[in-house]
């Protein structure tokens, strides 16, 4: 019987990597189901009908239809929740807020200054042939640094983002980070101890190896 | 003891976190901070919010940055209806519909709100009317989605009010102030749903405290 969970659009795609992260870690079952941008099935109306947005990734779960990626990792961690797998700490209102807090983080102050790296240096060479643009390279590194700082000040003060256990918060930095580590910027973490030691931590992770390792496939 | 909100009400993202409060019915007091002095970026500050941004709270031990965090920390605190906890597929479609929030409609209008209020009112600077332009297109995209959504559901997650829907009303409280607010009026069921928000009593109360600080 085929999985009753599918995410729509490629492992390789960031916001469908979060997803598949969360579904990995609480070992859930699902199927993928590619969308080909070629043909612009993301803007069909079958693909509307999930996303309204004309986006990947989207989610099915029997009648249930989602969209956004953030939300959708919080449903799956939400509904496969174990005691082995508790990465939102919904039952303890404080934990739960620092989870929010820096899923929230990663959202507005790491994804918008290290994801332009990413585009310049990985993503429009690969599916452009766009030469880099220095410019918004050297601003978003400019950007990343203080909020590495930031990071690094709170990994002072714990062994994860949110406290003393991986959560949410720093399984949503995984995507767009791999491929940041593909970059030749890759060496400015160095300069950050307590943030490379937390990200070699993630990429240790079961969940985690094993999806890096269909990203770096596909790559 | 009473909760501490650090910024103040005119910054949306302070007013999201006081319309929670207010619907949560949870004692609170607002603690300014004064921008003209670069308050945000003190040492004090950066200790509650190290981006040395507002808000931040403060419930007893506890401080907390990022506005739609500590909405949910603060609705949840009081069992809210507003999160939908005890339901996996009600609370997914807040959760959703916040994330729309963020980056379909917030992205865009703070740029316009930017651009249109605060540049030329505060630091005597230009309106750029192509970064205007542009955004209000992508604004038009996101009120076509939201214009098809509330066609089949009263409010984004459901037929419920919920913390995906208040998020929205700081910033278009300002859009109205903005000489785009007719951008609505090609989205009638969008436009009702904001005047609808903008009259809920504990909005207005609100709106009243963004005002006073303007």
């Amino acid at each position: 019987m085929a999985p009753a969970l599918k995410v729509f659009g490629p492992a390789r795609s960031t916001n469908v990597a979060r997803v598949l992260v969360c579904l990995e870690e609480v070992g859930a079952e699902y199927e993928l189901v590619d969308i080909d941008f070629a043909a612009r099935e993301q803007k069909s109306p079958d693909h509307l009908k999930r996303n309204p947005f004309g986006q990947i990734p989207a989610f099915q779960d029997g009648d249930l239809l989602l969209f956004e990626s953030r939300a959708i990792g919080k449903y799956i961690l939400r509904k496969y929740k174990t005691s082995d797998a508790d990465l939102l700490r919904e039952g303890d209102l404080a934990e739960a807020a620092m989870v929010d807090v820096w899923t929230e983080v990663e959202a507005h102050q790491y994804n918008p200054a290290l994801s332009p790296v990413v585009y310049e240096c990985v993503i429009y060479p690969a599916i452009h042939g766009t030469p880099t643009n220095q410019r918004v390279v050297d601003e978003s590194l400019e950007k990343l640094r203080k909020g590495l700082e930031v990071h690094e000040a709170r990994l002072w003060e714990s062994a994860s983002l949110a406290g003393d256990f991986a959560s949410f918060a720093d399984l949503n930095h995984f995507p767009y980070t791999f491929y940041f580590m593909a970059t030749p910027h890759a060496p400015l973490f160095d300069e950050y101890p307590h943030v490379k030691a937390w990200w070699e931590r993630l990429m240790a992770r079961p969940a985690i190896k094993k999806l890096a390792a269909r990203m770096a496939l596909l790559n | 003891m009473a909760m501490k909100v650090y910024g103040l009400p005119m910054s949306t993202n302070v007013a999201r976190v006081l319309v929670c409060l207010e619907e949560a019915g949870a004692q609170y007091e607002v603690v300014p901070i004064d921008f003209s002095t670069a308050e945000h970026k003190s040492p004090e500050h950066t200790s509650r919010n190290p981006f040395g941004q507002v808000p931040a709270l403060q419930d007893g031990d506890l401080i907390l940055f990022e506005s739609r965090a500590i909405s949910k920390y603060v609705l949840r605190k009081y069992s809210s209806e507003l999160v939908k906890e005890h339901s996996i597929s009600d609370s997914a479609k807040v959760d959703v519909w916040l994330e729309v929030e963020s980056r379909h409609f917030n992205e865009p209008m703070s740029v316009v709100i930017y651009q249109c209020l605060i540049l030329p009112v505060y630091f005597g600077g230009q309106t750029d009317v192509k970064v205007v332009e542009e955004k209000l297109e992508k604004l038009k995209k996101t009120f076509e989605v939201y214009e098809e959504r509330l066609s089949r559901s009263k409010y984004l997650a459901g037929d419920f009010l919920s913390l995906a829907d208040l998020s929205h009303f700081p910033t278009a409280y300002y859009l109205l102030a903005t000489p785009h607010a007719a951008v609505l009026d090609e989205f009638p069921l969008v436009k009702a749903w904001i005047s609808d928000m903008l009259a809920r009593p504990t909005v207005k109360k609100v709106i009243d405290m963004m005002k006073a600080t303007a």
